[in-house]
């Protein structure tokens, strides 16, 4: 028989952190373009093309951090074409992310069929080496947790801190939230309303794309075809669950991460069939919106904003 | 989707001759074959980026789509469930509802057809299809009912929970054909269903099935509702203003779960319609992607049910041509999922296509 310590344990702790970065990164992303009045569906496409992209660029050049690089700018890329069709064409957002979302399964998967001849999954590329920072590895259960991770946890954890101070503590952060919130009165005040939008919608892929390229950089070290399986949408979950903050945000992919480390470790220990383990994060997410999240309130209107 | 080609054209009408004057029905109709044009540009240039001739490729399609009886047979067949999955996009989409779930209503719909077509034996034909057919639109029906309990009791939004909803589908229906209902051998599949459950084929060799007459049938089915109906009045009306609609008397919650439901059961009878007429037993993940069609196809058909028929058509064809196109040039087959999403995308934006048309000389 299985004790439940063999499922929970610290090691489970660090796995959730591990899986909770890519959530969040994209959450985080899924902030700043909400923040400003723009929802963002495609972030699953942006994570799955840019997670593609890193393995290339790695693949080619044999540096995962020329990778992670390009992940970013391809991340932006497709989060600028997004504030494109939305801001400066007045397209309807939830068709131009679903429409992201469906370029980049076609994308990638055509993509991986050029470059490895096959649909499924790239070689396997240099990824991104762990690290472990001395002194907190050797604090008792919170070293085991903490201390040995991807530099990329450690940049998730940091990006967040300075999201909040970003969204919180700077005059930007004022204009980025007045943008969102009243785009009349912000334009009023003097705010570029439209250059806000494009930077933060833009940003939004960039962070995207980071999580992207965790995911297949700093995880897997290969790409394999719809590899986000949903995380784009767990982080939107998350996003809406954190109440469009940072902190709350990360929180809520921790809850994910979690739900998707203890998926794993089910599936390895073999008690139940994986199909039925598997859908234990989808299912959680839906919870989530379903029952917490309740009335929560969106800090914009998302309409489109049209100058004088 | 906001619809500004309507109101735009009528105020340069008088301006001078040069600019080409549209009604906006034709307009609208101009915009997508634009959008639907462009996208086929952007696949050609990344053919050619990608070393391949984007005038074999396409050409190739073309022949393979409607060169002969079989491949026009075979377009047919690649269309059907995609209107299915159009009507079913397009239905939830007039109360306001932004379904990305079909693909998970389509295979629990097609599951559940499955199950009936294989637990009953000698029950006559004309009892035994319309049976099937009514478990999968109650399987589809139930779950676009879960997500439209929750948007409306608790406000989790439907793009999230539709689309969780669809890979817990994929994962059920996969346990389900792995484990209880796995037939012999190594393929998760179920054993095939009774032959008195099958839709007849109607063009042999070809796959197409009398699954085909359903959704022609649906088709006018739904169009009659949304137009002629008070019910499908209220869908509109709580599409076009949720608030005006509530404060006209209109049960807008109550509205709204009923179009998610019939969207559901609309997808749920399009699977049905491909386990009875193509497969005839549930293969494990057997939908190559129709309810992302769907999406596609209800957009670029004007959220209109003919509209959406035709366009069906079209990408009925871009996969039944792709599959030859592959074959015969070694294109891979995924540039058909790449137009697909580039039509989405230049749909996405009909001001993006006036402006464009703008600067060819031609007022929108």
């Amino acid at each position: 028989m299985v004790s439940l310590l063999d499922v929970i344990n610290v090691g489970l702790f660090a796995a959730a952190l591990r899986m909770a970065t890519p959530i969040a990164f994209a959450a985080l992303g899924g902030i700043f373009s909400e923040r400003v009045g723009i929802i963002n569906i495609g972030l699953e496409g942006i994570m799955l093309t840019s997670a593609f992209t890193g393995v290339t660029v790695s693949y080619y050049t044999g540096n995962p951090w020329l990778g992670v690089l390009a992940a970013i700018a391809v991340g932006g890329l497709l989060g600028f074409f997004h504030a494109v069709l939305t801001v400066k064409f007045a397209g309807d957002q939830i068709i131009s992310g679903t429409g992201i979302n469906i370029f980049a399964m076609g994308f990638t998967a055509y993509m991986s069929q050029i470059i490895w001849g096959s649909r499924g999954a790239s070689e396997n590329v240099t990824g991104i080496k762990v690290v472990t920072i001395p002194l907190l590895r050797q604090v008792p259960v919170l070293g085991a947790i903490l201390g040995k991770h991807s530099p990329l946890v450690y940049i998730m954890l940091a990006v967040t801190v300075i999201s909040y101070i970003i969204l919180f503590k700077t005059p930007l952060g004022l204009r980025i939230r007045a943008v969102g919130e009243h785009p009349t009165a912000a334009e009023t005040a003097g705010i570029d309303v439209y250059r806000i939008k494009y930077l933060c919608v833009t940003l939004s892929g960039m962070l995207t794309g980071l999580g992207g390229s965790f995911l297949s950089l700093g995880h897997l070290n290969l790409f394999a075809f719809g590899m986000t399986g949903g995380r784009g949408f767990i982080a939107m979950a998350a996003m809406i669950f954190g109440k469009w903050t940072p902190f709350g945000a990360f929180g809520a992919s921790l809850l994910f991460g979690f739900a998707d480390a203890l998926q794993m470790r089910l599936q390895a220990m073999g008690l139940l069939p994986s199909q039925i383990i598997l859908t234990i994060p989808y299912l959680l997410t839906v919870a989530v919106l379903a029952g917490v999240v309740g009335r929560a309130r969106p800090p914009s209107d998302y309409k489109p904003y049209v100058k004088e | 989707m906001t619809k500004k080609s309507d109101t735009a054209s009528s105020a340069d009408a008088g301006a001078g001759g040069k600019f080409l004057v549209l009604s906006p029905g034709l307009s609208m109709i101009g915009t997508q074959l634009v959008a639907i044009l462009m996208a086929f540009i952007v696949g050609a240039i990344i053919l050619k980026m990608t070393g391949y001739s984007p005038l074999e490729a396409y050409g190739a399609m073309l022949r393979g789509a409607f060169g002969d009886v079989y491949g026009i047979g075979q377009t047919f067949t690649q269309a059907t469930p995609i209107i299915f999955t159009a009507l079913a996009f397009l239905f939830a989409f007039k109360s306001g509802l932004f379904n990305i779930g079909a693909e998970g209503q389509f295979l629990v719909g097609a599951l559940a057809a499955a199950l009936v077509g294989i637990s009953f034996n000698g029950l006559p034909a004309f009892l035994h299809v319309p049976l099937a057919l009514l478990a999968g639109a109650l399987a589809g029906g139930l779950w676009g009912f879960i997500p439209a309990l929750l948007k409306t009791k608790f406000g989790a939004h439907e793009v999230i929970t539709t689309m969780m909803l669809s890979y817990v589908a994929l994962y059920l229906t996969g346990y389900m054909v792995n484990y209880p209902f796995k037939a012999p051998g190594w393929v998760a599949q179920t054993v095939p269903i009774a032959p008195s459950a099958e839709l007849p084929r109607i063009l042999p060799p070809t796959q197409l099935s009398a699954s085909i007459f359903v959704a022609g049938l649906l088709t006018i089915g739904i169009q009659y509702v949304l137009r002629k109906t008070a019910f499908g009045f209220e869908i509109r009306a709580t599409g076009l203003n949720p608030n005006a609609a509530q404060n006209a008397g209109i049960d807008v919650d109550r509205r709204l779960i009923l179009a998610l439901v019939v969207s559901g059961a609309i997808a749920g009878l399009g699977g049905s319609g491909e386990i009875l007429g193509v497969h005839r037993r549930f293969i494990e993940a057997f939908s190559p992607g129709y309810g992302w069609d769907g999406l596609a196809v209800a957009l670029v058909g004007g959220n209109n049910p003919y509209g959406a028929l035709l366009a069906a058509v079209l990408f009925g064809a871009l996969r039944s041509g792709g599959m030859v196109m592959t074959r015969a040039t070694g294109v891979p087959l995924d540039i058909i999922f790449l137009l697909r999403a580039l039509v989405i995308l230049f749909v996405a934006a009909p001001t993006l296509i006036r402006s464009l048309l703008r600067r060819g000389g031609l007022r929108w």
